[in-house]
């Protein structure tokens, strides 16, 4: 912490002097969304991350304009799929003529399942994306989405948000233990042509300025994300992807056991922070 | 036999200078205390080019470090110290081996290796995610290396 603390007023000094409009460390601002519902975007690190000291929101090292989207259903550009996902929520497809209402009732019934994924069942990692097409091939006999897809990731979304709120509270013992643990040795392997692990940036550079990128500590609590940038919803293996690809590395696949462990391990590093599902970053 | 071949290989950088033949293979490279004496090349790099370099393509030096000479490009970046004076605190060639292979300098140091082609993890083709199709080249040329260690060797305050 002492040595974030002080990179951060290096940080602001170096780029006070040099005249561009840099701001180390997390912002003060707090996250209500639609006025009633407060977000937890600070907590105290869990035990397993103590290193950390406190954990942070992606949301507070955005600009006010990009948080602003996300303080409020109207404004966040998320939502569109998030009502899609909804209304194809209760739609019937595949040859069972099933829709995910038929056994499902009402989404809200989701609520509470988010912050506790991925979970491990049966000796593997599973995460929204396995159940979701688990149940359109198995029980609607529909075909699987694509995991990209703008169908799977608002369906994702859409379950996740009933939990919006919620504190983030990922088992890492038990059965989930050597899936956090290859997770872990993940996170600190530095991939590619560039040696980059995910903890050089986001452990130990998040607040810091990398070019015009204003580093976080890459929580996932706001999976799937609607990504400026990209102009939609992105999944978090996506992101993953993304970044091991900017290392310049041979990346690996959405769904692929490496990244469900990763999922496993990183969302772990932020319980106790509100599930923010959908997210709106730069 | 290691320091053997290295004392070889920095012969026959000598030689490769005298006679200005090709650049050594980054593996090749003789690093004394992370410096690296000879000019990759054999002769004196171009400042103007490497200024050029801090700020695009494989170099991108600002991304992480700030520079005031550079204050006319936006965005500069907090990970690493600033470069101001960065001819004061070193000589050339302890810019040479930092910007070659900064960990042989700094063993933890997170700054990529710009004139290194092997010893990594999942390798990959540029920026396209998928697995490279034959040997990598290195980040930055040794042309590039020498241009942007001429233009570091400005930056005195």
């Amino acid at each position: 912490m002492n040595l974030q603390y002080a990179l951060g007023i290096a940080g602001l000094t170096l780029a006070v002097g040099i005249g561009t409009a840099a701001f180390a460390g997390p912002d003060e601002d707090k996250l209500v969304i639609n006025d009633v519902i407060e977000m937890i975007t600070e907590a105290p690190a869990p035990e397993h991350v103590k290193q950390l000291g406190t954990i942070y929101s992606g949301w507070r090292f955005r600009t006010d304009d990009t948080q602003a989207l996300e303080a409020d259903d109207f404004s966040n550009p998320a939502m569109l799929a998030v009502d899609a996902a909804a209304e194809a929520f209760s739609k019937v497809e595949g040859e069972a003529g099933k829709s995910c209402a038929s056994c499902h009732e009402d989404v809200s019934k989701f609520k509470g399942l988010a912050p506790s994924m991925p979970k491990v069942v049966d000796g593997k990692v599973v995460v929204f994306e396995d159940m979701i097409n688990s149940c359109r091939t198995n029980n609607m006999k529909a075909e699987a989405w694509k995991w990209n897809s703008d169908e799977m990731q608002g369906m994702v979304a859409l379950i996740k948000n009933q939990s919006r709120g919620m504190p983030v509270n990922v088992t890492i013992d038990g059965d989930a233990k050597p899936f956090w643990e290859k997770g872990k040795e993940m996170y600190y392997t530095r991939y590619g042509q560039l040696e980059l692990s995910c903890a050089n940036c986001h452990e130990d550079n998040y607040g810091n300025m990398i070019r015009a990128d204003h580093l976080s500590q890459g929580q996932i609590n706001g999976f799937p994300t609607y990504r400026l940038k990209q102009a939609k919803l992105i999944s978090v293996h996506n992101r993953f992807k993304g970044c091991i690809r900017d290392t310049r590395a041979e990346t690996f696949k959405e769904g692929s056991d490496e990244f469900k462990a990763l999922e496993l391990y990183v969302a772990s590093r932020g319980n106790g922070l509100s599930v923010e599902t959908p997210a709106v970053r730069q | 036999m290691k320091r053997a071949t290295n004392v070889l290989a920095a012969l026959s950088v000598c030689a490769a200078s005298a006679a200005f033949a090709a650049p050594p293979a980054p593996g090749d490279v003789v690093y004394e205390d992370g410096a690296v004496a000879q000019s990759l090349t054999g002769a004196p790099g171009d400042p103007a080019a490497g200024k050029v370099l801090m700020n695009k393509g494989s170099g991108n030096c600002i991304a992480c470090h700030a520079v005031s000479d550079l204050s006319e490009l936006q965005f500069h970046g907090e990970i690493g110290p600033s470069l101001d004076g960065a001819a004061d605190r070193w000589n050339e060639a302890q810019l040479r081996g930092i910007v070659a292979n900064a960990k042989m300098t700094f063993p933890e140091t997170m700054m990529p290796s710009f004139y290194k082609v092997d010893g990594f993890i999942r390798p990959g083709n540029a920026y396209t995610g998928k697995a490279p199709e034959g040997p990598l080249d290195p980040l930055l040329s040794a042309q590039q290396i020498e241009d942007v260690v001429a233009y570091l060797m400005t930056l005195k305050e």
